[in-house]
């Protein structure tokens, strides 16, 4: 079995902290963008796909403080109640953080079984938040960004792993 | 003696005890928040630190409507400015009649002794994005605290009511559009002054006349204006047109759906309406009848 994880036997750099904090900063930009329409409505939510990246990749420089903050900053762009994206990428948080050494062993293709259920949980969190607030459930398109945001999943991993990957040594023969 | 376990090993508390802080402190914040709104502070103090970024997130699109403004063909500005000056025209003729008419209207007021109507004040404001929560309608405007709006302010576009100011932070402003679950307006049918209470459905162009007797006078097309009456909305900004009545029976109400007039889903130019209804006091109730009760009770 041809394996993602498993074929580059080269060792990654460590990640910069600076390079954590510009691509959550990115993915909370992202999620601000006038979305309107359709769009809005299939769009995934960045900033849970790229917590959960960082959480699954390297759950000890990211944690629960990443995922308070950024729930705060997205409840007030989104205006809605005050702590529901808290509470519910603190859940994402633990699972992702608990789950990081098996969603590590999986093929590209397995893992995406993984992140898809647990950004489903995440929005059922905010669901169950909102209907026990009053509201009323917007429908099955709710549920079609985290599904999307599993396809984005393989180059998501591509992309936030590029600056990781060493340069070829000249020198190497 | 003192033992410390070395550093190397230390992770501090575990993910599940993290975990049952996190959710305890949100919970707190959640439960603050809907049930007794104390957090407006919190809330505008990382509102100031998200606002560069989501101006910065606007910038975008922002340049590439100017971008499209720039390349607009000549043959539409002068469509543009022809319709418009017949407009005008058109609008001046009418102004006309209405500054006679209300000059009228004022001075049989003044014989009437009734009280006068207070002029509106408006502010423009632009529409930034839609809201993002896909449980409420709303959209945030660029006019804030610095522009002195204040929440319950009335917000119309060109043609009518679009909603309700409801959350001010510094620079921005939420509003709930009419078409909101919980967004009520009060209204009267321009055609009879029948007065009913308009509700949103949380769909998008469709609205809810609520708790209308089977037997009222409503019918397909009647224009709805606000009544005033609540002292948040000024009388007489139209709503909406009804689009369909039914009339059942085995209900107790009749249902009447509206059609909002207003683009409440697609304008980007909104008005914030300043109207202050210095309506009279509340007469103070008597007080004998309270004043024994209590020395009674203690």
């Amino acid at each position: 079995m041809q394996q993602f994880e498993s074929r580059p036997q080269t060792i990654l750099l460590p990640v910069k902290p600076a390079f954590i904090v510009f691509t959550l900063i990115a993915a909370l930009l992202t999620n601000l963008l006038p979305w309107s329409g359709w769009l809005l409505a299939i769009k995934p939510d960045f900033v849970a796909l790229v917590t959960l990246y960082w959480w699954i990749q390297q759950p000890r420089r990211v944690g629960f403080t990443a995922a308070m903050l950024l729930g705060l900053a997205m409840d007030v762009a989104d205006g809605s109640l005050f702590g529901q994206h808290a509470l519910a990428y603190s859940m994402l948080a633990f699972a992702g953080i608990v789950l990081h050494r098996r969603v590590l062993g999986f093929t590209m293709k397995d893992q995406i079984l993984h992140v898809i259920p647990l950004l489903l949980a995440n929005d059922i969190i905010v669901l169950v938040i909102r209907k026990s607030a009053g509201a009323d459930f917007p429908g099955v398109t709710y549920f079609i960004g985290s599904c999307l945001a599993g396809a984005l999943w393989p180059s998501l991993c591509y992309l936030l792993r590029l600056p990781q990957i060493p340069k070829p040594d000249p020198d190497h023969v | 003696m003192e033992y410390t376990p070395p550093p190397l090993f230390n992770r501090g508390p575990t993910p599940l005890v993290r975990l049952v802080l996190c959710s305890l402190l949100s919970i707190g914040l959640l439960v603050a928040d809907a049930r007794f709104q104390y957090l407006d502070n919190i809330r505008e103090a990382v509102a100031i630190v998200v606002y560069p970024l989501q101006r910065l997130a606007g910038t975008p699109a922002a340049i590439f409507d100017r971008i499209g403004d720039f390349f607009v063909t000549q043959a539409r500005l002068r469509n543009d400015n022809n319709r418009l000056a017949e407009q005008n025209l058109q609008n001046a003729a009418k102004l006309r009649l209405f500054e006679a008419l209300s000059a009228e209207n004022a001075h049989l007021r003044e014989l009437l002794a009734a009280r006068e109507r207070i002029p509106a004040t408006t502010t423009a404001a632009e529409v930034l994005y839609g809201g993002r929560d896909p449980f409420t309608r709303r959209v945030i405007v660029d006019k804030g605290q610095q522009s002195d709006i204040k929440p319950g302010q009335p917000v119309i576009d060109e043609i009518g009511v679009v909603g309700q100011v409801t959350r001010v932070y510094p620079w921005l402003s939420e509003v709930t559009l009419i078409t909101d679950k919980e967004q009520v307006v009060p209204v009267q049918n321009l055609r009879n002054g029948l007065r009913a209470v308009l509700a949103g459905t949380g769909n998008d162009g469709e609205l809810e006349l609520k708790f209308i007797p089977l037997n009222a006078d409503f019918q397909n097309g009647d224009q709805l204006v606000t009544s005033g009456i609540d002292g948040v909305y000024p009388p007489g900004l139209p709503v909406a047109a009804v689009s369909n009545v039914e009339r059942n029976a085995a209900y107790l109400f009749a249902r009447i759906a509206c059609k909002p007039l207003a683009g409440v889903a697609s304008h980007t130019q909104v008005l914030i309406v300043n109207w202050e209804n210095k309506a009279p006091e509340r007469p103070t109730p008597p007080e004998k009848s309270g004043a024994p009760k209590k020395r009674r009770g203690a």
